[in-house]
């Protein structure tokens, strides 16, 4: 029996009900990545004895008839920002190689504390800045529907091994669409939730103000269980939400009836033409369930992505500055204190992390500060102005995830080129909200398309209802990828 | 915005304590420059009366009840220093030319 794409809810209510053993699942996962992850260059590291004895441990709790948790035996990868004790965490950087965290991430503790099984650590682009994994100092991470496209970024082992059924579920992190986007390009489910909804404590920072951990999963029942599980208070990350983690579980009705689909003009002026047809096919399936789409206009969109290319490297400049050879990581030694930073940071940083370190710092400078990074904060409360008027007429807004499909490796001639992969996806963080990425269909040469809802603060529940909607009814169904599909 | 110059790349470099290789310093200088000119737009946008968002989500910044809480043992917080004695971090000196260290390899 193959398990690879037994989805999070069916493997845990299958553990639980003692028709498979926890182990029995872990060992299956633990094979695939071993034999199939050659191809795709997804893990970064395999955690090969702490999974097997989390897998054991559940399985003598089932044996002794003690209540499990609500991912008991679930394989789940975590993208390497997350800091796991005992197990390397990379950033994707050379300059944290070789160092081994004193400490679990708040969703890492909340992961085991659900029975989940973290089966080891899957690439991103250097601290998180890219939209291809491309930017990973390590290795590339192939899109398991097509090796030769690129799985997005930043979380593209996360969205990659999913996909390939490597584990159940993944976490990456969404600061302009690090979720959302490589979800889209690989075919899975990607959740952003709302800023503060989850806990950063023990993410590797790179903008403080945008950065949200989520879900990738290959259903939206599954994304709506391991959010429920990494969701809610935690007085160690001074911006973590008190509210109340509710509805997640409940949300999937399956009824759209009545719901408001807002449809914003400036998402849809340039894109290829397959996704704007795959767009189009949703938004006639959400209306033939009868919800109804609202036209309407987010007037400052064309400013969220030079506004965001300048808060996210100020913010990052400023949490980078850790790194400095001190205390954990590399140092390169030198004559003097500065020059040890200097040159620890010149070796250990790739390129995209000191480009966005310099535009960061120029944006910070005294003199420059009013017309780059107080401009963008200004910027920034347009945008979620734009948003807030927006939902007065609608409950959720609809836009595809991305402009194309998948991209070849190289493709993007230039930094700026890259930082257009995000445009659909950055309005999202700036303005706190929650964002998810539904599968929506193939394009021609069957590259997966994602189809973006938008909500309101913490309206998470209403996101994962419709996108349920549209997974029923233009997803991908029981189509799998060349890489991994076939088990 | 005015074009970057070398010079500028070099001071904002020396800010970020970032040690750039002269070719780096040219392609800094030609990447950096065509991004800002992509933010040019933003200069024309009047925000004259909108307030700057420093938070997504209103709210105040909570405070810690000022009451000591265990930490990390010194040990392991320590495990991962590239150079210490001790329970000491070895670093240069910050203020004169360093003198042979007395630190040792962890």
């Amino acid at each position: 029996m193959s398990f690879a794409f037994w989805s999070a809810a069916d493997t845990a209510r299958r553990v639980a009900a003692g028709e498979v053993t926890a182990t029995q699942i872990t060992d299956a996962a633990l094979t695939r990545i071993e034999t199939i992850d050659d191809q795709l260059g997804a893990f970064l590291a395999v955690d090969t004895d702490g999974a097997l004895a989390a897998a054991a441990e559940v399985d003598r709790r089932r044996a002794a008839n003690q209540p499990l948790g609500p991912l008991a035996g679930v394989p789940i990868a975590l993208k390497d920002v997350l800091v796991t004790r005992g197990l390397a965490t990379t950033a994707g950087s050379k300059i944290l190689e070789g160092w081994i965290p004193p400490y679990d991430a708040h969703v890492v503790e909340k992961l085991r504390a659900a029975d989940a099984i973290v089966v080891g650590k899957v690439n991103c682009d250097e601290f998180a800045m890219g939209s291809s994994t491309e930017n990973s100092a390590y290795k590339p991470t192939r899109n398991p529907w097509n090796p030769a496209r690129v799985p997005g970024g930043s979380s593209g082992g996360s969205s990659a091994a999913v996909a390939a059924g490597l584990c159940a579920a993944s976490l990456g992190t969404d600061t302009g669409g690090s979720i959302r986007q490589p979800a889209s390009l690989c075919g899975v489910v990607g959740l952003k939730p709302t800023y503060g909804r989850v806990s950063r404590w023990g993410v590797v920072a790179f903008a403080s103000s945008l950065d949200q951990v989520g879900p990738l999963t290959r259903t939206v029942a599954d994304a709506a269980l391991v959010l429920h599980a990494i969701a809610g208070f935690d007085p160690r990350d001074s911006t973590s939400l008190e509210a109340p983690v509710t509805g997640l579980l409940e949300s999937l009705t399956g009824d759209v009836r009545g719901l408001r689909i807002g449809l914003p003009q400036e998402y849809f002026e340039a894109m290829d033409d397959d996704v704007r047809a795959a767009i189009a096919q949703t938004a006639a399936a959400l209306i033939e369930r009868g919800a109804e789409t609202v036209d309407l206009s987010l007037p400052h969109t064309h400013l969220a992505l030079p506004a965001y290319y300048l808060i996210a490297p100020a913010e990052a400049s400023s949490n980078l500055a850790r790194f400095d050879g001190v205390r954990y990581g590399r140092r390169v030694e030198a004559g003097d204190l500065t020059e040890m930073y200097a040159k620890t940071r010149g070796a250990g940083f790739g390129p995209e992390v000191k480009r966005r370190i310099m535009l960061g710092t120029y944006a910070l400078r005294s003199g420059y500060y009013d017309a780059y990074y107080k401009k963008a904060q200004q910027i920034r409360t347009l945008i979620k102005r734009d948003f807030d008027r927006a939902f007065r007429y609608c409950d959720v807004i609809l836009t595809p995830t991305t402009p194309t499909p998948a991209f070849a490796f190289g493709a993007k001639a230039t930094p700026f080129d890259m930082y257009l992969a995000d445009v659909f996806t950055l309005s999202c963080n700036l303005a706190g909200l929650p964002g998810i990425s539904v599968p929506c269909g193939l394009a021609r040469d069957g590259l997966p398309i994602g189809a973006q809802l938008l909500g309101r603060p913490l309206d998470e529940p209403t996101l994962l209802r419709a996108g349920a909607v549209i997974e029923a009814a233009v997803g991908l169904g029981d189509r799998r990828p060349a890489i991994g599909g076939a088990a | 915005m005015p074009e970057l110059t070398r010079k500028e790349v070099e001071e904002i470099a020396l800010l970020a304590r970032l040690h750039l290789a002269p070719d780096e310093i040219e392609r800094m200088q030609r990447e950096l420059g065509a991004i800002l000119e992509h933010f040019a737009a933003i200069a024309s946008v009047d925000t004259s009366s909108v307030p700057a968002m420093t938070h997504a989500v209103p709210m105040d910044l909570r405070m810690r009840v000022d009451v000591p809480e265990p930490s990390l043992p010194a040990e392991v917080a320590l495990a991962n220093a590239p150079r210490r004695d001790g329970d000491l971090i070895v670093v240069p000196s910050s203020i004169a030319p360093a003198r042979s260290g007395t630190g040792t390899e962890p």
